[in-house]
């Protein structure tokens, strides 16, 4: 391929899946208590898109990546310094709230101004990335609605592996019941691939790379638009959180062979 | 009123009349409770065995659009022929079983229809009058209830949620509509699908017991030596003989991409918790794995829960698992296996 992908990661930040979360009401709905004083991490589907999109931007020195962000600006700030040692991208920050109980609807369309307003990118060439869900909402539509919005026609969710041909054209491993792969061949970009965890390792920091993208994303971050993100007709009736604590019964001291048969009696009950 | 379409992929597989089966009894459930109709559209190279299954289930009527464009799980031509059967329906609340197929193309099919898409739902009835909706949010951490304002509302039910219900077969009168697919929606050619490189069948998700195998597994031992090969011989062992599926944690699947020695059937796609699956078995028994949110996201709808761990207190265990065994799991699970070739 000659020219390249432009590609396009969407990725927010999510709560620090280290966190206990405890759901809060507030006057706009549902929210997490000590939401904007919890560590925020990006969200780790997304995270896969990105390493993926910067494995491809190393095979093909035309390869562009853009990684479109909606979330908080302190936190996006927070969260690009450690991101940013990870991998080159442009910044494409969208100010509005990330939490998973607002609408899908309305980060779609606010993802998809920002992806609209980038300069330069072409269209023709776009892979859209980002995680197949995310770890607020995880509903698995976001994405879906902007690769629609922008009119794309070809999409892949769970995806393991993208392989680029000469032509232009690439093939996509997509997850399917029963822990198979689904193998497509897609005639080229544009396309929209949700990933799942892909192949690649996180990337070790490179302060290098960090020091180059800082340069781009502050002024970014302080010109980054406003999205209003709203419930959109969704009414909560309840959010709990389960009830998970168990009296859990610790053997201690007994014989290897008592444990044994005690969990195999267990399993054929 | 409320008009309810259950939309649903033929993929000529096993598993078609079980969740076919599922998805009917919960959109027969709900018309029951709302007092409304409801009708059944089906997509794939023939659809006709399928509704015939479901003929004498209460729909009104059963559309159908089939052909080889409508074989292969393709999000461009699946939607096509979604949104092609919705409009025809016209139905306010649109049903499908969240296969990846269905998942794939349910949020544009709701912005397509102008309407909106919840996904992953678990539980959905009608309190007073009104539908509502289940599901889990940040990852299976606290679940939430709503309904929704919106039509035609898109709703994408969890497998395994719902209580299938068996219809007694006829013979049913299928509308079949006439789409000629363009083209430009044919740009994706489906090859087949594999298993991925090189490795065991492990997962079985209509399996009854959960074996997860931690880290641990593959670190020092008492001994101060590892014991990888003798891991994998273990749990390949204990897997044939209880045909249990196999769930790993994240730690232990990223040791293969940081050059370590890893189980050499271990891949991203047995990974439980936040960024894996979260399946669903009657029983799971935990191996060397150590305790945090993550992992327990994996584990949310596991009914019994047992662990082997050297550490009693051990995160995971206290608390999440109904019994913790303070024993090393080599020498449990050699023993396990020994009992059960028996």
């Amino acid at each position: 391929m000659s020219n390249g992908y432009h590609i396009v990661v969407c990725g927010s930040l999510v709560p620090d899946p280290l966190q206990t979360l405890e759901p809060v009401t507030t006057p706009n709905g549902p929210s997490l208590k000590n939401e904007m004083m919890l560590p925020a991490a990006l969200d780790p589907w997304a995270g896969h898109a990105l390493y993926e999109a910067a494995n491809l931007a190393k095979q093909n020195t035309e390869t562009k990546v853009w990684l479109v962000s909606l979330g908080a600006k302190p936190k996006l700030q927070q969260l690009m310094m450690s991101i940013a040692q990870k991998a080159a991208f442009g910044f494409v920050p969208v100010d509005g709230s990330a939490s998973g109980f607002l609408s899908a609807y309305d980060c779609a369309t606010a993802l998809s101004n920002a992806i609209k307003s980038i300069p330069g990118l072409d269209m023709q060439r776009l892979l859209l990335f980002g995680g197949w869900e995310s770890a607020s909402r995880g509903a698995g539509i976001t994405l879906q609605l902007v690769g629609e919005t922008l009119g794309i026609t070809d999409q892949f969710m769970g995806v393991d592996s993208i392989q680029p041909n000469s032509d232009g054209s690439f093939t996509v491993l997509e997850r399917v019941e029963g822990a198979m792969h689904q193998e497509s061949l897609c005639a080229g970009a544009p396309a929209v691939l949700g990933w799942a965890t892909g192949n690649l390792p996180e990337p070790v920091n490179n302060p290098q790379v960090g020091m180059i993208n800082m340069r781009t994303i502050m002024p970014a971050l302080q010109k980054a638009a406003k999205a209003n993100i709203s419930l959109d007709g969704v009414e909560y009736a309840s959010v709990n959180l389960p009830k998970q604590l168990r009296d859990t019964r610790v053997v201690k001291d007994m014989p290897v062979e008592e444990i044994a048969q005690e969990i195999v009696n267990w399993i054929k009950q | 009123m409320e008009k309810i379409l259950l939309l649903n992929f033929v993929n000529n597989q096993s598993s078609d009349e079980k969740l076919l089966c599922e998805a009917v009894a919960a959109a027969s459930n709900l018309a029951s409770e709302l007092g409304c109709i409801w009708e059944i559209g089906l997509v794939g190279q023939s659809v006709q065995n399928a509704a015939n299954w479901v003929s004498m289930a209460g729909a009104a009527k059963i559309y159908g659009v089939e052909g080889d464009d409508y074989a292969s799980s393709r999000y461009s031509s699946d939607l096509f022929a979604a949104e092609a059967i919705a409009k025809k329906a016209n139905a306010t609340l649109i049903l499908a079983m969240g296969i990846t197929r269905a998942r794939r193309i349910l949020p544009a099919l709701s912005m397509r229809l102008q309407g909106r898409a919840d996904t992953h739902i678990t539980a959905i009835q009608a309190v007073e009058g009104k539908v509502q909706l289940s599901r889990w949010f940040y990852r299976q951490r606290m679940e939430a209830a709503f309904s929704r304002s919106q039509r035609p509302w898109v709703i994408g039910l969890e497998p395994g949620s719902f209580q299938g219900k068996a219809f007694q077969a006829g013979t049913a009168v299928v509308e079949l509509l006439t789409l000629e697919l363009p083209d430009l929606l044919k740009r994706t050619q489906v090859l087949g699908t594999k298993s991925p490189a090189g490795t065991t069948q492990t997962i079985r998700p209509d399996a009854k017991l959960l074996f997860v195998a931690g880290a641990g597994w593959t670190k020092k031992q008492s001994d101060g030596q590892t014991h990888v090969k003798e891991a994998e011989r273990l749990i390949l062992e204990f897997l044939d003989k209880t045909q249990s599926s196999l769930g790993s944690t994240k730690s232990l699947v990223d040791q293969s991409g940081e050059g370590n020695e890893v189980l050499g059937f271990m891949t991203h796609l047995n990974q439980v918790g936040q960024t894996g699956s979260t399946p669903r078995h009657p029983k799971g028994l935990a191996t060397c794995c150590h305790g945090e949110e993550p992992h327990v996201v994996g584990w949310r709808f596991i009914n019994e829960r047992r662990a082997i761990n050297t550490d009693p207190n051990c995160g995971w265990a206290r608390g999440k698992a109904d019994v913790l065994y303070v024993a090393d799991a080599f020498s449990v699970m050699g023993k396990v296996n020994e009992l059960l070739s028996r």
